[in-house]
């Protein structure tokens, strides 16, 4: 089994169909309460994460679900007389209406403010039951991203490219020198000269690989120390780091206020660094 | 044996009741997964299944097109399955025809009672099967290769699909068919199987069987469907394995 003890929690890799130990817990995200038996179920391949009153799985893959108040890297699409058309990485595209923009403008004056390709931070602001997205752009932090590199990696490996409160993000901006605005769906905005955005790309290549596994902090340590040629002091890899007590081995949502519960609907519950991120954006 | 018109059939059950290629009544052919082989599609897998060689990619769920499949309250499932122009003996013509139709439509149909359709409304789930090299069973490969790809994409499932033909060679009842067997023998049984609930999700039948044996072969099939459930999942643990990964799962038939 996918057991991948060491410091931190325990993480138990379940797949889709395996039973899950519910211990009077409800399903939550990634599982399902079979109609057969009465018993609870994975229903995708993720880490197991019981989070009273549910048990979760959190999943190792798969698209962005978008949630309210998550910051998100959206590449415009197409324009519309008094909207444009974002690509979020959700399961649909999403209007982004002028009004959500801090922008006095017209009726058709769309196409003078964004154009299709260029790159916007917005925040979700709400998803109906027919899974309809809305989004804006007024707000800290929010707004056109100028210049700089997108990045992909999955949007389950987001907490761990921003840290317990934002210790890894801070790490790899101090050694690259490159700023860094992360969205929840998963995309990274960098800017910096071609060699700190070739940098970052490693890492976050290798946070994307990897976030999953024991030890994360020290062998993206050791990535950027091989990047600007220092010599790699040798960790044990098994044993997180006791300064921050991070060593990639913490649950993916330690050291975050606890969400309220959001009633039986399967919700995802898994993003939640908010408040970490939102001062990311702010100096990133 | 002797019949009209039967010219070089191979003998398919030798006298100490040995397959074409040695192996027993309920053995299955060497299989291979690999989960995750393509970068650009969401989810992949590549199954190695004795002869046959099958390429499964999943994409979505994301907008549909054509756009007037779109359903309000759930995701549609879309299948294309092909096979290549040199997947066979005699070049096969390639693109669409009657079979790879069929077969597209009744694998989509079983996933769609598989995944959790309702959760996705208004967009699409997308399989690719390509089959690479056949040799009897590429439908049943190509649902384990789906299923595989879509647990790879991160889409909610009931459970993963293991498929097999099970079919009657000499008179026999036997597991997982080659190509000899399937092109001599009297008859073709292929199945896929929920293991969790037990319910079967595809089963079609081509040739002629008692229902005595039909009903042998179910339970056959659902044998050797169990012993492939097997391999998915060590497909996908070894796709994210916290220690070192493996090339592939496998099973020694």
């Amino acid at each position: 089994m996918g057991r991948g003890g060491g410091g931190g929690g325990e993480r138990v890799l379940v797949l889709p169909g395996e039973e899950v130990p519910a211990q009077g817990l409800k399903p939550g995200f990634g599982t399902y309460r079979s109609r057969d038996d009465g018993k609870i179920y994975a229903s995708v391949m993720g880490l197991l994460s019981p989070r009273p009153p549910f048990v979760r799985v959190i999943p190792l893959s798969g698209r962005y679900i978008p949630q309210r108040d998550d910051m998100v890297v959206g590449v415009i699409q197409a324009v519309g007389p008094t909207y444009w058309l974002l690509d979020i990485r959700a399961p649909h595209f999403t209007p982004l209406h002028m009004t959500g923009t801090p922008w006095q403008m017209e009726y058709g004056e769309c196409g003078e403010y964004l154009r299709p390709g260029e790159t916007v931070i917005v925040r979700v602001e709400g998803i109906d039951e027919q899974r309809r997205i809305g989004v804006s752009m007024n707000g800290p932090g929010l707004g056109k991203l100028e210049g700089g590199y997108v990045v992909e990696i999955s949007p389950t490996k987001v907490p761990r490219v921003i840290g317990k409160s934002g210790s890894m993000i801070q790490m790899i901006q101090q050694d690259t020198g490159a700023k860094l605005v992360v969205g929840q769906n998963g995309r990274v905005w960098i800017e910096g000269d071609n060699d700190q955005i070739r940098r970052v790309r490693e890492v976050l290549a290798l946070i994307d690989r990897e976030g999953q596994k024991v030890g994360l902090t020290d062998r993206v340590k050791a990535l950027l120390d091989t990047q600007a040629g220092r010599t790699p002091q040798h960790e044990d890899y098994d044993r997180p780091s006791r300064d921050s007590g991070e060593g990639g081995s913490e649950e993916v949502h330690d050291g975050s206020p606890p969400r309220p519960p959001k009633g039986e609907v399967q919700g995802p519950t898994y993003f939640e660094e908010g408040q970490e991120f939102e001062e990311e954006t702010q100096h990133g | 044996m002797g019949s009209i018109g039967a010219k070089d059939v191979p003998q398919l059950l030798d006298a100490n009741g040995r397959r074409i290629d040695g192996r027993g009544l309920e053995d299955l052919r060497p299989l291979r997964i690999t989960a995750g082989p393509l970068q650009q599609a969401e989810g992949s897998a590549f199954v190695e299944w004795g002869d046959n060689k099958v390429m499964a990619a999943v994409y979505g769920p994301r907008e549909v097109h054509p756009r007037h499949l779109q359903q309000t309250t759930k995701a549609v499932v879309q299948c294309k399955y092909n096979m290549a122009a040199f997947s066979v003996d005699e070049r096969k013509r390639p693109g669409l025809d009657r079979r790879s139709q069929e077969i597209s439509k009744v694998i989509a149909e079983a996933f769609e009672s598989v995944l959790f359709v309702e959760e996705y409304p208004r967009t699409s789930i997308d399989i690719y099967i390509e089959v690479l090299q056949a040799n009897a069973g590429t439908r049943c490969a190509g649902v384990v290769a789906a299923s595989v790809a879509l647990a790879d994409a991160g889409i909610p499932m009931v459970d993963l699909v293991p498929a097999v033909a099970v079919g009657k060679v000499a008179g026999t009842i036997v597991l997982d068919l080659k190509k000899e067997e399937d092109n001599y023998g009297e008859a073709d049984l292929p199945m896929a199987l929920v293991p969790r609930s037990g319910r079967l999700v595809l089963l079609q039948m081509e040739g002629h069987m008692t229902r005595d044996e039909l009903k042998r072969s179910l339970d056959l099939g659902v044998t050797g469907c169990k012993k492939i459930y097997e391999v998915q999942k060590q497909a996908l643990r070894d796709r994210y394995a916290v220690s070192a990964p493996s090339a592939g799962a496998e099973v020694a038939a």
